[in-house]
């Protein structure tokens, strides 16, 4: 055997790392960009690739798999070789997998405001992308296991369990998803039909939230926050319980996205239970990351970088409290195919998952690049841009998507509907600008946070790879 | 819940121990890690550590299940086998309130070939519900039924009922204000392809109209340079600038094909939902391309048919609403 390394590999590490923060800038643009559309349809231009159909999809695919994704490579691999104390394992596979990743988004920004698509939610991009997709995947898999194969330490520290959960599931629900007959280079048809078809369609997209946005994050969240706080994680046990609790539990909740549809009523009753029996599972991860600060609280006041962390646990405990009410049938009625849904989403995405990404990205890139932060203050103030974006984002959603189902379901004393749908759309309209306002606030914040690390690492000192320490041996 | 959800037993049996198992096991997973630990509690509060340490620093406390939590997941547990009892989730179990969102039509085999569609559930949700509306909602309809529209349409209040069914239905296509869109009628301008009586809307709502006349004629008058004739025809026709001479010639082939339908003056014919061609009014543009394109690939609109859903009462009252638009003196006399 050749000779143990005595570095972490931290090239993939630091490559993974700055795409998250250009892949965000990049999905953050083309999603205000398409809530200004919302507000002033004028700006489609006429143009077919500029749409709000064809530029949805591209932000959607930026924001969770470029940006997301991105972040997910990167602190995955930088938490398994730091708990493991050892360094990647197939390290050649590793770098594949970073080219492989940037080489898919490329062909989605591409793909998509060409209009080829399988139009399937989350899962838009055709065969030989999803293809590409798998193969990267499967190498991933290989890295991370092989490197927790090989590890020094006896235990496998929380951490890898959700990530470890989140790359098995996300191959199984990509792969059986995506299941398709080729027609041509660009156009293939789903292997499912009719209400089987949608009922995989939403067990993968419901994952897509469970596995990639909340198992993934939650991953991070079990490395950086103790890290952060310089305290021990709150409770092994509620760890092991809410982890097989939570994995056990997403991957039923699918059909709450096809309540009083043409799927049949037992599988949404099935959703619907799974559903709210979800809520404790998802607030254990909340009440282990926050209590983790038990007995630091000061820190929320003097250290930016932990209310990043800690705001964005308050919000996944929000937002996974809203869902399950969510999805129950009767709140459903009211709920489904409003801007409600939307706002839920971003509360997830912006408060939960980007915001845990920054955080954990702020505590990174100075051990990464084995030098100081260039300024605090940066940290400070993107903090604020974010938070009240996100709070803009979501009370403005709240409010048009309560508005929109009340509106929609008004009758008059003779039965007919009292306000026509456009009526309902023009009432839309201050909320659609106050969301295009919260949403270029975290935009600003995601700007300021580039900047700072551009600053930050372009400074001209060599960097070395972390050495390896010794393992603690306490049992 | 339908039995044919399911290709064979071994699926319902398949959920219930799925299921079942899952929520069980859950339980017994709190249980198990909720007992007292008989841990050290340090200064802070917290139970001892695990003794298990990562990356120099990385530790667990081994604090117990937050009691509040561990009684809201257990709560959660309950009310999700409750409700698994009372409603259809466990394979085919109906549940015990024998609820279901619609009316599950199911296939049933009548003399061994034909298939019937019945109703396995006649008190769904959706069933009961309609039939609520239906009681209360159906006699405001039911009362204007039997009246004569000419009649209605002094009732504001009635036309107000049309208007707000018209708003509902209608304005997809029509538009709220009824002035229609390309392809789509002018229902205030008092012209029309199959007859502006109260009985002639009435049908067009309750049965829908198809355009069957106007198929692609390129072919059969001969290519481009006489759809051409003929279209410079057409707009001479409402007296508007065109090229005479080619007016001219296409006036023969208009008294030999197009004078079938449209009337040897061109002003249409009802029966046939035939548009006027001189009354300026163009449904789908008066400028010469787009009666060149009229002629060579043809037009052809379709009405769908509204009294299956909306039923005879409601249509009444939207023609009532239609035919107001049309006779506005009328009804604004009424009002006054």
């Amino acid at each position: 055997m050749a000779e143990e390394a005595t570095t972490y590999n931290y090239k993939v590490v630091r490559q993974f790392a700055i795409m998250a923060i250009i892949w965000g800038i990049v999905g953050m643009s083309v999603g205000v960009f398409i809530a200004a559309q919302l507000a002033w349809p004028a700006l489609n231009f006429d143009i077919p690739w500029l749409t709000f159909g064809r530029l949805r999809p591209l932000h959607t695919n930026a924001v969770i798999f470029a940006f997301g994704g991105s972040a997910l490579f990167a602190t995955s691999y930088y938490v398994v070789q730091r708990t493991c104390h050892t360094r990647l394992f197939a390290e050649g596979l590793a770098t594949f997998t970073f080219w492989g990743w940037q080489i898919v988004i490329l062909l989605a920004a591409i793909t998509l405001p060409l209009g080829i698509t399988e139009s399937k939610e989350y899962a838009e991009l055709e065969w030989p992308i999803d293809i590409l997709i798998a193969v990267v995947w499967v190498s991933y898999a290989v890295v991370f296991f092989g490197t927790i194969a090989k590890r020094k330490t006896k235990h496998i520290y929380v951490a890898n369990w959700f990530y470890g959960a989140f790359i098995i599931t996300i191959a199984m629900l990509h792969i059986f998803n995506n299941l398709a007959i080729p027609v041509s280079l660009t156009k293939s048809y789903s292997l499912y039909a009719g209400a089987q078809d949608a009922m995989v369609q939403w067990w993968y997209g419901h994952n897509a939230v469970g596995f990639f946005l909340t198992a993934g994050f939650l991953g991070m969240m079990y490395y950086f926050v103790p890290k952060q706080a310089g305290k021990p994680v709150y409770s092994y046990r509620l760890s092991i319980v809410h982890f097989w609790a939570l994995i056990f539990t997403y991957i039923w909740a699918g059909p709450h996205h096809l309540h009083y549809t043409a799927l049949p009523d037992w599988t949404q009753s099935l959703g619907m239970v799974m559903s709210l029996i979800l809520l404790a599972p998802s607030w254990g991860g909340m009440i282990n990351g926050i209590m983790t600060l038990s007995g630091a609280w000061e820190k929320l006041r003097n250290d930016p970088v932990m209310r990043f962390m800690i705001v964005s646990l308050s919000f996944y405990g929000m937002s996974t409290f809203e869902g399950p009410m969510m999805a129950i049938k009767t709140v459903n009625a009211l709920s489904h195919y409003t801007d409600w849904t939307i706002g839920h989403v971003h509360s997830g995405a912006l408060g939960w998952v980007a915001m845990i990404s920054m955080g954990s990205l702020y505590y990174m890139i100075p051990r990464l690049f084995n030098r100081e932060l260039y300024s605090m203050k940066l940290v400070e103030v993107h903090f604020w841009t974010a938070t009240i974006g996100v709070v803009l984002y979501i009370s403005a959603m709240w409010v048009s998507g309560i508005m929109q189902g009340l509106m929609w379901r008004a009758v008059n004393p003779d039965g007919t509907l009292t306000y026509s749908f456009i009526e309902s759309v023009a009432a839309m309209h201050p909320f659609y600008v106050v969301r295009v306002l919260g949403g270029a606030l975290f935009l600003v914040g995601m700007i300021i946070m580039a900047i700072n690390v551009f600053i930050t690492i372009s400074g001209a000192k060599a960097v070395d790879d972390a050495a390896i320490p010794e393992p603690a041996h306490a049992h | 819940m339908s039995a044919l959800d399911f290709t064979s037993s071994f699926w319902h049996w398949f959920i219930i121990v799925c299921t079942l198992g899952g929520i069980f096991a859950m339980f017994f997973l709190n249980f198990w890690l909720a007992g007292n630990t008989g841990a050290k509690i340090d200064d802070e509060g917290n139970a001892e550590d695990t003794g298990h340490v990562w990356d120099d620093t990385l530790k667990e406390y081994n604090n117990p299940l937050p009691g509040w939590w561990l009684n809201l997941f257990y709560i959660t547990l309950v009310f999700g086998l409750v409700y698994l009892t009372l409603y259809p989730g466990l394979g085919t179990f109906a549940g015990v309130l024998n609820w279901a969102s619609a009316c599950n039509k199911v296939g049933v085999a009548e003399d061994g070939k034909t298939v019937s569609l019945q109703c396995e559930n006649d008190n769904s949700q959706y069933q009961v519900e309609m039939e609520a509306a239906d009681s209360k909602y159906g006699p405001l309809y039911e009362q204007f039924k039997t009246q004569p529209i000419p009649e209605i349409i002094k009732n504001t209040e009635a036309v107000a009922m049309g208007k707000r069914l018209y708003l509902n239905y209608c304005t997809v296509c029509h538009g709220s204000d009824a002035r229609g869109n390309r392809g789509y009628p002018n229902l205030r301008d008092n012209d029309w392809l199959y007859g502006g009586e109260p009985e002639k809307i009435q049908e067009s709502i309750m049965n829908g109209r198809k355009a069957n006349g106007m198929m692609a004629w390129k072919d059969t008058l001969g290519g481009d340079e006489v759809v051409n004739q003929v279209a410079n025809y057409v707009l001479s026709l409402s007296g508007r600038k065109s090229d005479e001479a080619a007016a001219a010639v296409g006036k023969e082939k208009f008294s030999t094909v197009c004078f079938a339908c449209h009337g040897a003056d061109g002003k249409g014919n009802q029966m046939l939902g035939a548009p006027n061609l001189v009354d300026e009014i163009w449904l789908y543009g008066g400028d010469l391309e787009s009666i060149k394109a009229s002629i060579a690939n043809g037009r052809a609109g379709v009405m769908p048919a509204h009294g299956n859903f909306l039923g005879e009462a409601k249509v009444h009252l939207v023609a009532t609403y239609i035919y107001s638009l049309s006779n506005e003196a009328t009804t604004t006399a009424a009002a006054q």
